[in-house]
């Protein structure tokens, strides 16, 4: 197994001793992960952490259990419950309450304050629930359109920035015989990404996010009108047909045939887009274009968390591990592009020289001013999340049961946050 | 005084009490450990609104029958038993099926055990194969089933991707299998078939249909009810099929109350453990409906050979 820390070893010794108290004595016993990156690429970044951070402390002895990403989201649960780990795996925002609730996360805002996390404090509010901190983010990336810079050339189109212009093009390209946007809605998230970038562009990031806490109706006029935006591609034949049987990868093969244009998806498509054949010149991104003049843009850009278990056996070595992976050279190399290939958290870090995350770097820190989205089935809370993307999957298939479809997320709403 | 009996030891005088309920103990005990127990405790659960997270009694918020009045205005549920009895009466298509499929295949011809084998074969491998197949054979562009109509002249169909098809086309897929083991019973039960009365029934002038009905298919009879036991708990269990077929969609138009019951308690946005028992609960009783008919009729044709 390859490391992938191997050069700034003494400099990162240095650097995360720097925790304070845990600075003091050399860490020993037993600490125990559990992961959910199991993907190649970042179970390659695991199980290099771990062979690091195990060198850096020769007496303290790790034991890493690496779980399916997808079977991890229910397992998580039993994993707290019983003989829990030291340090897990999971994800920002609304996604940690049940378990803050519970009581199985480890309350770990004296770190934060004692300064372990230099250069986190940009991410420091995604990682907050009830006013304590209970985890710190290792990686994440930008949603956004890519499309298919080629086509976009030979049809003589530029990259839009108004919802106007977006709809001129798509209209250009519908009359070539393409669709204008892949998606597989069959696990119903992806719709979330287009409901969470029109509402954020008709109605603003805020008032996105009063939804997501509940404090507007569904049934409200503004959420109308974002349907009634949506609708607008939906009728005119922008998306790929039959969209609700593929899975998003299932959807790929559309945008790399040429068959449809664009995806909005998150950057985690762009190397299976380079696999499939794609070169640089072919795909691009650009922003979510302005629907309502004058909004401050709001991003979706979910991160990925680390978080200590109440029922930590180890907790010294437990934050010392979390405040190596938040060191800014750690960042750096595990988001590196032959690593996890995302956006390192650190301030401090450097983002590595890619065209992507170069562009969505520059957008989430220079023009997301309005406010950084985690995505729909995080922001809202678990139930609402899956009645609402089963309502947004329904909506673009039979765009004439809205009526419908509202009533049934608003009695849910009440239900759900009362 | 000192009799035979008083010599003998306890075990000894009561080992015909005793040695049948050694026997059954262990039995007895996982029965009620994964089982029994577990029913009362769903039970318990539908009472509470509990989100599965540390323990019931201190996070959970008992709501008496909130849960089930809830169930009664849930469309989601409604959709999802109206799937159920869809499955229950459909699956039972899989006996009249194997049943001339095992009469088709009962002769004596060269290779008969490899056709048989072919037939057999659905039964063999895994449900989740069985849903890949027909998923890909129902592919909306380039599957085997639209190339055909297409090649026919007809209309290409997205069975998967309608939510007033989808639940067939899985139960189709769902009766592959069942059909080759009903087949398989079917096949067993023929063997037992009395020769000597066909021959009379031939006699008589009996064929065809007349011989099936009042022939074979009376004989037919315990082959005939293990059929129909293992198809309708096979209705009623059917999940791995959905969840690898449509995964519940479109829109949840697929669901039945076992796969709901899987997302409302244990998915990945799933939290609401009560709510889930309740429908497991609800599960529990149609299925006690059937479960308490094969008991009755079990008990009924053995009770003559009791007595």
């Amino acid at each position: 197994m390859r490391s992938i820390l191997k050069t700034p070893l003494a400099v990162l010794a240095a650097t995360t001793m720097l925790g304070g108290a845990a600075a003091a004595q050399e860490l020993s016993g037993t600490l125990r992960i559990a992961s959910d990156m199991s993907n190649p690429a970042p179970r390659a970044v695991i199980e290099g952490l771990v062979a690091d951070f195990g060198e850096m402390h020769p007496d303290l002895e790790i034991e890493l259990t690496v779980v399916d990403r997808e079977a991890w989201k229910t397992q998580i649960r039993n994993s707290l419950s019983a003989d829990p780990p030291d340090v897990i795996n999971w994800y920002a925002a609304n996604r940690m309450t049940p378990y803050v609730e519970a009581g199985l996360f480890m309350d770990i805002s004296d770190w934060w304050e004692a300064g372990d996390y230099e250069g986190l404090e940009s991410v420091r509010g995604a990682m907050t629930l009830n006013d304590a901190q209970w985890g710190i983010p290792y990686t994440y990336y930008q949603w956004g359109i890519y499309y298919r810079e080629d086509i976009f050339n030979e049809l003589g189109l530029e990259e839009p920035a108004t919802f106007e212009e977006e709809i001129a093009n798509c209209q250009v390209i519908v009359d070539s015989g393409r669709a204008c946007y892949a998606i597989g809605s069959r696990f119903l998230w992806t719709a979330g990404g287009w409901f969470d970038y029109l509402n954020m562009r008709t109605n603003g990031f805020d008032f996105h996010m009063a939804l997501a806490r509940g404090e507007v109706e569904w049934t409200d006029e503004r959420v109308r009108e974002t349907f009634a935006n949506w609708r607008r591609l939906i009728d005119m034949g922008a998306y790929v047909e039959d969209h609700q049987n593929y899975s998003w990868q299932e959807a790929l093969p559309f945008v790399v045939n040429g068959e449809a244009t664009a995806y909005l998806i998150g950057n985690f498509a762009v190397p299976h887009l380079r696999e499939a054949g794609l070169g640089d010149d072919q795909i691009d991104f650009y922003q979510f274009p302005v629907i309502t003049e004058g909004l401050p843009m709001g991003e979706d850009a979910p991160t990925d968390t680390f978080h200590v278990a109440a029922g930590a056996q180890n907790v010294e070595a437990a934050r010392a591990f979390l405040a190596y992976v938040a060191s800014p050279e750690v960042q750096t190399e595990i988001n590196g592009p032959d690593a996890l290939g995302q956006l390192p958290v650190n301030a401090n870090s450097e983002v590595a020289d890619d065209e992507f995350l170069q562009q969505g770097f520059t957008m989430l820190s220079q023009n997301a001013e309005g406010g950084i989205a985690q995505f729909f089935d995080r922001d809202f809370p678990a139930e609402m999340a899956a009645i609402g993307m089963e309502g947004l999957q329904e909506f673009m298939v039979f765009p004439d049961n809205l009526d419908d479809i509202l009533g049934r997320l608003e009695a849910a709403r009440q239900r759900i946050y009362e | 005084m000192a009799t035979a009996a008083s010599q003998q030891t306890w075990m000894q005088r009561n080992k015909m009490i005793v040695t049948p309920i050694l026997f059954l103990l262990p039995g007895l005990l996982f029965f009620s450990v994964y089982v029994i127990i577990p029913i009362f405790q769903s039970f318990q659960i539908s009472a509470y609104e509990w989100n599965g997270l540390g323990d019931l009694s201190e996070r959970g918020e008992f709501v008496g029958l909130q849960n089930y009045r809830e169930l009664m205005s849930d469309r989601a549920f409604e959709v999802s038993l109206w799937n159920n009895v869809k499955w229950l009466a459909l699956y039972l298509l899989a006996i009249p099926g194997g049943l001339f499929i095992a009469l088709f295949l009962n002769q004596t011809v060269t290779g008969i055990r490899l056709y048989k084998s072919l037939f057999f074969f659905p039964f063999v491998i895994s449900q989740v194969v069985v849903g890949l197949v027909f998923t890909w054979f129902y592919l909306p562009r380039g599957g085997l089933l639209n190339t055909i109509l297409g090649g026919l002249g007809f209309d290409t169909l997205n069975i998967l991707g309608d939510p007033t098809l989808a639940t067939y086309g899985i139960i189709a897929a769902g009766l592959w299998p069942q059909t080759a083991y009903c087949m398989i019973l079917y096949l067993t039960g023929l063997n037992a078939v009395d020769p000597e009365q066909v021959e009379a029934a031939r006699l008589d002038g009996a064929k065809g249909w007349r011989m099936l009905w009042h022939v074979v298919l009376p004989q037919l009879r315990p082959a005939t009810f293990i059929a129909f036991v293992v198809t309708i708990i096979g209705a009623l269990r059917s999940f791995d099929l959905i969840s690898v077929m449509t995964n519940g969609g479109p829109f949840g138009s697929t669901r039945v109350l076992s796969f709901y019951m899987f997302e409302q308690a244990l998915s990945e946005y799933g939290f609401r453990m009560g709510y889930g028992s309740a429908i497991a609960v609800v599960l529990f009783l149609i299925m006690l409906i059937f479960i308490a008919y094969f008991l009755y009729s079990m008990w009924r044709d053995e009770r003559p050979a009791r007595t």
